[in-house]
């Protein structure tokens, strides 16, 4: 490889004036990256005068934390590579949420941060941080440049690392001096990675034993997660539930994996998931979980989960089997091929009439509820009358806390990569900047971001993004003037001691979208919603809705911590 | 508690080792010793670790945790093959002229040497088992011990093992 390079090096003359920073431009057209999340510092300088001539779009976040989380709304809309670009040091280190979020979510993200001059490393240089130490835990893979000629080398493989086999971020730091450097652009530059094979197809002899099972069994269910989306298996998925007659469950970052208006849909599990579901995983007797990866939120207490279940557990990722369920068929493999090798088997339609039409009675009996009152808005009421405005095709994004769990009960997806939340970080302030990226991947869409008045306050600097783009986002905030979420657990389990979950001061958001140059509306009856989101939602401008919601109102039903997920409370009204 | 030896070669590039004992503390592994050193391969390393695990899910759970990096090549567990394992301690042990021939008493039988002598101490090297190398310190003990320095377990698998020069058969799955 080295040898190629020298070879390159040598038969070129310095007719053209290329540097490092020019090289990693052009490494990343090669990777065919459309846009660019990020902001500037005095170790990417190089950097950004090489984006000045590249002809690559550049989003100009007002926080690097906004940048990256606009890259991983990005990449769970396009199913392509978010990248972001952050200077050394403060500018990095701004990047650590969104980061570790991303690795958590398992969303293929690109970060490039500045890292300060080779010479100066290691001697707390302005603005150096040990970036590469700091995020080792929380990237799927990371590297330091040490020689220039290395960069297209690294780019190729931190973009395959990244988007391949289970996706996470991969995040390649880059001396000052090396962007600076005289250097040639490589082509046909050869990846180096033997000790990263991902298992993409099924042992065959495994999926036998599924297909056997399933023939024994008389009460399966199929557990839904993140994967079906990222393997791109949904179609596989829906024909393979069809094919065995098996009813879906989805996990909250599975939504949309499976159509929610389909008759073999159940609903979403876990702690605050349906009543139908949660019983369906500890009622059945074969479990099939594809691309799910049995979180604490989804399973409750792992002493009484699924407690008569034959466990299946299909995983690109060997290491997520068996981590927290004892797996009876484990299936290493992408979800797309496990689906298709499961497709060519399936004779006969098994005979599950008996265990759909109970399920079926639990969900006739236990469905998701609210209240209902005239003067004042209830949360629940208004995200179904947006889903209702949206038929359910819009692109949903959430911060976290209630008003993202009432989005996971209440809009209801018909399609793929539509929904776009923090599930395992359980990131505050996600929200509104992915919604930023989502709107960029998918420019003909709706964009709607439910946000709280908590975590909007965290990243609320990117709404000048929406008029500086043009990019017709609609924000729904939430308004509640409390941590909705902490304000429920300190009622429940803190016998009502509100400690810090209430906000005294509040902004004029409309006001504030107005600042910004963004149309605002407020809604405070429910008389007054239907017409503004109707004018709102059909609007091609960004707006934002300022929405004052009961602040009394609990997410139900719920698993409380410790308890399995037949103990539910708040199951009826 | 079971005690299990692990033994993984990596690309020798900056940062693994880092990564490998990050990757411990995150997922809680309590590592008794780690060795590192060259392999016959240029740029691949052998990295022993001598680990205390509860059950044979979190052993599964290291290994597989381990795999998973993209500068692990291959691991393995392996305590329960023929394994050759193999330890050097340094042990400085008080001596007046009167022990010194007590202490080379000690010393010839485990085939140890001494290998530095001072006016009040000798310094003793030891290669062995961990038990062998527990053995000599427990019999030196009554002289008096000054210090201590030991690699911790190096090994890997007896006889017709593989050998790491075929890069090609190293997968995250076998």
């Amino acid at each position: 490889m080295r040898a190629k390079v020298e070879a390159e090096l040598a038969s070129q003359t310095l007719t053209e004036h290329v540097n490092g920073a020019d090289m990693l431009m052009k490494a990343l057209k090669e990777e065919k990256v459309e846009i660019l999340f990020g902001y500037p510092g005095g170790a990417v300088l190089p950097i950004y005068d090489a984006l000045y001539k590249a002809p690559i779009k550049h989003v100009l976040a007002r926080h690097e934390q906004g940048a990256i989380h606009a890259a991983e709304g990005y990449a769970r809309v396009s199913g392509r590579p978010g990248v972001v670009i952050a200077t050394s040091g403060p500018g990095a280190t701004n990047l650590v949420t969104g980061i570790a979020d991303a690795m958590m979510d398992s969303l293929p993200l690109v970060i490039f941060t500045g890292q300060v001059a080779s010479g100066v490393i290691g001697t707390d240089a302005f603005q150096e941080a040990d970036v590469v130490g700091i995020t080792m835990p929380i990237t799927k893979h990371n590297y330091q440049v040490r020689d220039i000629k290395d960069l297209p080398r690294i780019v190729k493989e931190a973009f395959h690392i990244a988007s391949t086999g289970r996706p996470g971020p991969v995040l390649v730091d880059i001396p000052k001096d090396l962007t600076l450097q005289q250097a040639y652009p490589v082509h046909d530059v050869e990846m180096d990675l033997p000790g990263y094979q991902p298992n993409f197809y099924p042992n065959p002899l495994q999926i036998k034993k599924l297909v056997e099972a399933i023939k024994v069994s008389r009460q399966p269910v199929i557990l839904a997660g993140a994967g079906v989306l990222h393997g791109k298996a949904t179609e596989e998925l829906k024909t393979f539930a069809e094919q065995y007659d098996i009813p879906v469950i989805h996990t909250l970052l599975g939504l949309g994996g499976f159509p929610a208006d389909h008759p073999l849909f159940l609903g979403m599990a876990g702690m605050h998931g349906c009543y139908a579901s949660n019983m369906a995983l500890h009622e059945c007797d074969l479990l099939i979980n594809i691309g799910a990866r049995f979180d604490d939120r989804l399973t409750g207490n792992l002493a009484t989960f699924a407690p008569r279940a034959k466990v299946v557990h299909i995983d690109i990722d060997p290491a997520e089997i068996g981590k927290n369920v004892k797996t009876q068929i484990p299936i290493v493999a992408d979800a797309k091929q496990a689906l298709e090798k499961l497709l060519q088997h399936g004779e006969e339609k098994p005979d599950f009439d008996a265990w759909h039409h109970h399920l079926k009675s639990y969900k006739r009996e236990y469905p998701f509820w609210y209240n209902q009152a005239h003067d004042v808005l209830s949360p629940q009421r208004l995200i179904e009358q947006v889903y209702e405005m949206t038929n359910g095709e819009a692109v949903v994004t959430t911060d976290v806390g209630q008003h993202q769990m009432w989005a996971a009960q209440y809009y209801s997806f018909k399609k793929p990569n539509n929904w776009v939340t923090s599930g395992g970080l359980g990131t505050m302030g996600f929200g509104f900047p992915a919604a930023i990226g989502a709107q960029l991947a998918n420019p003909d869409s709706t964009v709607v971001a439910f946000v709280g008045d908590g975590g909007f306050q965290m990243t609320l600097q990117e709404l000048v993004l929406l008029k500086e783009l043009n990019l017709p986002v609609k924000v729904v905030l939430l308004n509640n003037g409390t941590l909705g979420m902490v304000r429920q657990w300190q009622e429940t389990f803190f016998e009502k001691r509100y400690s810090q979950s209430v906000f005294n001061t509040q902004p004029d958001f409309v006001k504030l979208a107005e600042s910004y140059g963004i149309k605002g509306y407020q809604v405070k009856t429910q008389e007054e919603v239907d017409s503004v989101l109707k004018e709102a939602l059909t609007s091609d401008e960004p707006v934002l809705i300022d929405c004052w919601v009961n602040p009394k109102e609990n997410v139900y039903p719920m698993v409380a911590p410790g308890k399995g997920l037949h103990e539910m409370l708040g199951v009826k009204p | 508690m079971r005690k299990r030896i692990v033994t993984a070669l990596v690309h020798n590039r900056s940062g693994v080792l880092n990564r490998v004992t990050g990757l411990f503390t995150k997922r809680q592994f309590n590592i008794e010793s780690i060795s590192v050193g060259y392999t016959e391969v240029e740029g691949i390393s052998r990295m022993t670790f001598v680990v205390n695990v509860e059950d044979d899910g979190k052993i599964e759970q290291l290994l597989k945790q381990l795999h998973k990096q993209i500068d692990v090549l291959k691991v393995s567990d392996i305590t329960d093959q023929g394994v050759v394992a193999r330890e050097l301690a340094l042990i400085k042990v008080l001596s007046t002229g009167q022990t010194r021939s007590e202490i080379n008493g000690i010393v010839e039988p485990f085939r140890a040497a001494i290998i530095d002598v001072a006016r009040d101490s000798v310094t003793v090297q030891v290669t062995g088992e961990t038990s062998k190398i527990e053995a000599i310190i427990d019999l030196l003990r009554p002289y008096g011990i000054k210090e201590i320095a030991r690699t911790g377990i190096t090994a890997f698998a007896r006889g017709n093992g593989k050998s790491v020069t075929d890069l090609k058969q190293y997968s995250i799955v076998n």
